[in-house]
């Protein structure tokens, strides 16, 4: 492993830029990214990966836990590092976006852009600097729900564990007190932005996923209601090193949640939405009904859905969560969401369409089972409305690689084949859950090193 | 090994100093013959004093006293030495109170460990042997052909075997597929003969069609194949294997209660397919054309769940055979019943596309009874249909979704294999290869071999060509790290294997019975013997050994104990209980540095000492630890069972196999068996860390103090 935080930048300078018929660069290091640099770099290929955050692990890494085995993500990320840091051949940038490819398969010139992370590789993580930070933000790997000093370690299994600084919240060189408790020389408030070239023989696009935007959905009360919560939200809500140490609780009072409520396909087979399912929503939903189940013996969790989407064998997991009688499912679409004026609870009213029937449920706790949109969308969150998705067949080219006709579907997923030389891999290429993600990767790894076999000779 | 030049390289960084007594940390590495050097910060600038110690020759094993092994792995890669971290910073300074006592023994006894073991391993020895760059494939459908079609042009030797006289699988029975790609309408025809041609004109690929593997023998690098073809035998050497050997129709006894088997009219989808190849879409009782035809998808929940394979893939068979029904004969209609439509990700817009016609009905619904009226049309009652109760229908034809049964699962001699452990692929309950499926869905139990396609997990054409690359990166990877003497996942690039003191062994068997992989054969005297290639490292045969004769150069029954004798135990006042953690290095120990991080205190009375594997913990370091006084052991292991988290398939399930053993080896020695504890730890539990620790503590206090102390 090699890491490029700023103040050494092997990338750019050392003997480890390899032969560029040999390098692949992978455009996000999320699992995706991840598995498809390690298996590229453990078949004898140079990986490059370029991240945007200032670490890698991407979603996963925010996730409690996997379905269907209800095992913790950090697992698998765990052996993946070691593989990142037993392993030369894999190089990663983080905080890093892609400006500009050019160049052919075989040969292909990135030109990288580097946010300023403020903290070099001196770092120790000895947390002195979070002692004495005055300042606070919003703790983006928890959707907000709590708040981290300006300078932070992302998370507990952040990789590289080097701390960042939030310079949307810090002040920087008017307070300068992390400069002083660092005993490493390790901050440097007058970072700039940079840019680095990087050249390649074929590239990857894992630039995974994001939440849709739950307030665009207007009739579920999310920003409207305190206890109306999306389901990323609930994972690291459950999550032991979550904003509430794991504990599931109304955000309006902090109280024990004895009832939530489930909404399937909120933003998703919607065509004022998101026109495609987002794949993993159903089984999320399941496994987060057992999140609540295992804290609270007392607990009810309560699905509506249209279709519960458990291919596969994934029709035993669902069977297996939906035999305990406190997990109960109702097909049907939620017609409003509101407060009730005496307890403060929200009351959810639907449609029941096996009984036809119009149903009403008092709740503490709403998920919305947002969906997933492709982050090769380069909408911002805050648009009013979603694009309609009605199947055009149309093309569009994404300015977020400025890869020149780089092909994406209406949707914002990578067409079958973007560009030549140039792979989707993982949720670039569609909602997919983590095992199709690492399966895709592996498979755009191989692809990626047959374009280097056939262009070798060029 | 005592004349070993150990460097202690004591680091009183990340706050260490304030915590323990640097100077006494020193004063031991010096009394136990060690070089020592401090520094407030071994990870930066100083990191060049260890090397050029090394380059100089004046130290060859480094002890690097400062924070985990998990970071700084690159600062602390020194070429030309051994390097031992001693982890002072998370699991000592961080997770312990400053200044205490306790805590500084703590410190010491890491340190005395480290050098211990420092002054103990040996670099290993790759065992590199010529490797043949070829990569069998076996199956030459949709997975096994791009399988074969990428390693081929990633310049590998490839060898294709399919049973059938034409390559091509599934894909050659279908008459149209469904859509694959946006918008996501229409049905395009079958490619498969495109890419066949394109496989044939490769000139390093060879194709036996008519033919089946009659035997493999050997390991990843050098598999010794043998083929029964057309021709008569063929003999080859290849490096590695794809299993591509797809799936076929469940059973259909299991459809009785359709009617299947029973009325001509119902059939299945995989009949149905074969039928519009022919170009006609009939009745089977009489020919006439099929104007009703009603499709049953596995009605999900309500079913009693005969079939676990099909999933997404019957869904779309059954829309894209409802959409040709009716382009077939543009009078026919189709109704399609289903517990829940699986049509995940974009699929959903060609779902939308077959609603959108109207000669499609879409609902829910389950079969109440299916029976035949006088011409053999069959009456179909329904019911929790959106048509209101009591749905009636009369069809004439019935389709039944044909569950996809992977051929992995009935053990069909595909593979024939001439391993101890069996000829194929251990399964999982559903038949697919037993993996740690989500995070790494390719590795099998067999290294070197891969399954792709069907055979792997159910899945349609495009899932399965892309499928079959990501087997042949695989298969390429697996010659690639045998051919440099290294292991691949999950202990990428460890040259390490076991070594076994044959003299002693009393040929039990045990080790070649639970190695997880498979790598051990028996010879005519029954002993075991070592495939060295398909070793993935965990240990597991040296914790099974009764006899102790199984080692690595770096990883031993003997330098564990060293490190375990090497800890110092306090006199038998009771006072200051020891007690010995033997904990996973992929998720116990993690778990720790993690509750360190988050400066979580647990009790200073235990010693961490890391394993490869649970399983590779050998019941003797058990009973060291006792004989030694340690007051208690605790075991911290991974989930098993059938969601098991071990990466070495079953290392923590044949820990509760071997505490038997243990409890009973206690009790000869007069010692109470709650002195042992198993723990299962999760990588993400730390938080819980100390209260499960300070219980096991209690417990093990609770018992009082080891009374073999001082002996």
């Amino acid at each position: 492993m090699a890491s490029a935080m700023q103040s050494s930048l092997p990338g750019e300078t050392g003997p480890a830029v390899a032969e560029v018929s040999r390098t692949i660069m992978i455009v996000g290091g999320g699992i995706a990214g991840i598995t498809a640099a390690v298996e590229a770099a453990e078949a004898g290929y140079e990986a490059v990966i370029i991240e945007k955050e200032p670490y890698l692990g991407g979603r996963v890494a925010q996730l409690y836990r996997y379905f269907p085995k209800l095992c913790p993500p950090y697992c698998g990320l765990e052996i993946n590092f070691r593989r990142i840091k037993d392993n030369p051949k894999i190089r990663f940038f983080t905080m890093a976006q892609v400006e500009a490819i050019s160049g052919a398969p075989g040969n292909f010139e990135v030109r990288v852009a580097l946010r300023p992370r403020y903290v070099n590789d001196r770092c120790t993580a000895c947390n002195a600097c979070v002692a004495v930070c005055p300042a606070e933000r919003p703790d983006a790997f928890n959707f907000g729900q709590g708040k981290t000093k300006a300078i932070y370690l992302p998370h507990d299994m952040a990789f590289p564990m080097k701390y960042v600084i939030d310079d949307t919240a810090c002040a920087l060189s008017e307070c300068a007190r992390c400069v002083e408790a660092c005993q490493y020389g390790a901050i440097d408030l007058k970072m700039q932005p940079r840019e680095v070239v990087l050249r390649a023989g074929a590239i990857i696009i894992a630039t995974g996923w994001k939440p849709y935007d739950a307030r665009r959905i207007d009739n579920l009360g999310f920003g409207k209601y305190a206890d109306v919560i999306t389901n990323v939200m609930m994972e690291r809500m459950a999550a032991p090193n979550g904003p509430t140490g794991g504990r599931i609780v109304r955000p309006s009072d902090g109280a024990p949640v004895k009832s939530a409520a489930f909404v399937q396909c909120a933003g998703s087979r919607d065509h004022n939405h998101l026109g495609y399912c987002s794949t993993i929503c159903c089984l999320a939903s399941l496994k987060q009904a057992a999140y609540l189940r295992e804290q609270n013996p007392d607990a009810r969790a309560h699905i509506f859905y249209i279709d519960l989407r458990t291919p596969g064998t994934y029709e035993f997991f669902a069977k297996k969560i939906l035999s305990d009688p406190a997990v109960t499912v109702q097909k049907g679409k939620i017609a409003k969401v509101v407060q009730d004026a005496e307890s403060g609870r929200l009351v959810v009213e639907a449609e029941d369409i096996l009984s036809a029937r119009k149903s009403r449920l008092q709740v503490d706790l709403l998920v919305l089972a947002t969906g997933m949109e492709s982050s090769l969308s380069e909408r911002s969150s805050s648009g009013a409305m979603g694009p309609s998705f009605e199947p055009a067949g149309s093309e569009a080219e994404t300015s977020t690689l400025r890869a020149g006709p780089f092909r994406v579907d209406q949707d914002w997923f990578a067409g079958a084949e973007p560009q030549d030389g140039i792979f989707a891999a993982g949720c670039a290429r569609g909602p997919f859950d983590v095992a199709t993600s690492v399966q895709d990767a592996t498979a755009a790894a191989a692809m990626a090193i047959e374009t280097l076999a056939r262009t070798a000779g060029n | 090994m005592a004349n070993k030049k150990v460097g202690a390289y004591i680091c009183s960084g990340c706050s260490i100093a304030g915590a323990v007594d640097v100077e006494q940390l020193a004063a031991l590495g010096a009394e136990a013959g060690c070089l020592v050097r401090k520094s407030p910060a071994f990870c930066l600038e100083d990191s060049r004093l260890i090397r050029d110690d090394v380059a100089e020759g004046a130290v060859e094993a480094v002890v690097v006293a400062a924070c985990s092994p998990r970071v700084n792995t690159d600062v602390f890669r020194i070429p030309g030495a051994t390097v031992e971290r001693v982890n002072l910073r998370e699991q000592v300074a961080w997770s312990h109170p400053a200044g205490h006592p306790e805590t500084q023994e703590l410190a010491l006894d890491y340190l005395r460990m480290g050098i211990m073991r420092a002054q103990r391993v040996a670099r290993p020895q790759p065992y590199t042997q010529a490797n043949t760059r070829a990569v069998l494939v076996i199956g030459g459908g949709i997975a096994g052909i791009s399988a074969a079609l990428n390693a081929a042009r990633c310049g590998f030797r490839v060898v294709v075997v399919e049973k059938q006289e034409e390559l091509g699988g599934w894909a050659n029975r279908l008459y149209r597929q469904f859509p694959k790609r946006f918008p996501y309408r229409g049905l395009p025809p079958i490619t498969v003969v495109e890419q066949v041609r394109e496989l044939r004109a490769l000139p390093n690929v060879a194709i036996h069609c008519g033919s089946s593997v009659e035997s493999i023998e050997g390991e990843p690098g050098r598999f010794k194949v043998t083929l029964r073809t057309a021709q008569g035998t063929v003999e080859d050497t290849v490096g590695a294997i794809i299993a591509a050997t797809g799936w076929q129709p469940v059973a259909t006894e299991k459809y009785e209660r359709y009617g299947l088997g029973v009325y001509p009219n119902v059939t299945t989808s995989v009949a149905l397919e074969e039928m519009a190849k022919r170009g006609v879409v009939a009745r089977p009782s009489d020919g006439g054309p099929a104007r009703r035809v009603l499709f049953l998808l596995c009605d999900g929940r309500g079913d009693d769940a005969h079939l676990p394979y099909g999933g997404n893939v019957s869904s779309l068979v059954a829309l894209k055979q409802a959409l040709y029904v009716r382009e077939l004969n543009p009078e026919a209609l189709a109704y399609l019943f289903y517990g829940d439509i699986q049509t995940p990700g974009q699929y959903e817009y060609f779902y939308h596309a077959v609603q959108a016609d109207p000669g499609v009905l879409l609902s829910q619904g389950q079969v109440e009874r299916i029976s035949e009226t006088h011409d053999h049309s069959l009456a179909v009652e329904l019911s929790g249909t959106t048509l209101g109760p009591g749905t009636a229908l009369e069809v004439d034809l019935v389709v039944l979704a044909s569950g996809m049964a992977p051929n992995t699962a009935t053990s069909d001699g595909a593979l024939a294999l001439r391993y101890l452990q069996g000829q194929e692929l251990p399964v999982t309950k559903f038949g697919f290869a037993d993996s740690n499926f989500i995070c790494f869905p390719y590795e099998t139990r067999r290294t070197g071999i891969y399954s792709a396609g069907a055979a792997r997990q159910a899945m349609d054409l495009a899932a399965a060509a892309r499928d079959g690359r990501a087997a042949a990166l695989k298969a390429m990877q697996s010659i690639e790290k045998s051919s440099a003497g290294q292991a691949v996942h999950p202990r990428v690039g460890d040259m390490s294997y076991p070594g076994f003191f044959m003299q002693k062994c009393t040929s039990c068997g045990r080790c070649t019975q639970e190695c997880p992989f498979g790598a051990l054969e028996l010879n005519e005297k029954r002993n075991p013997v070592l495939n060295p290639n398909r070793c993935r490292r965990c240990g597991i045969c040296m914790g099974a050994c009764p006899v102790q004769i199984i080692s690595f150069a770096d990883y031993s029954v003997d330098i564990l104990s060293a490190m375990i004798k090497s800890v110092e135990i306090p006199e038998a006042d009771g006072e200051k209980p020891r007690i010995l953690a033997l904990a996973c290095e992929n998720d116990a120990y993690p778990a720790l540095d993690m509750a360190g991080i988050n400066r979580l205190e647990y009790p200073a009375s235990i010693r961490v000492l890391p394993v490869r594997c649970i399983g590779s913990v050998n019941s003797v370091l058990v009973t060291d630890a006792v004989s030694r006084g340690f007051d208690g052991v605790a075991l911290l292991g991974c989930k098993s069972g059938e969601d098991y988290q071990c990466h070495f398939i079953h290392g923590s399930e044949l820990l509760e196999k071997r505490m038997a053993n243990m409890r009973e080896t206690l009790g000869r020695l007069m010692l109470e068996p709650e002195r042992v504890q198993v723990v299962e730890v999760a990588i993400a539990d730390y938080a819980q860390l100390p209260s499960v620790l300070n219980k096991l503590a209690d417990a093990i206090n609770e018992v009082g103090p080891n009374p073999m102390k001082g002996f």
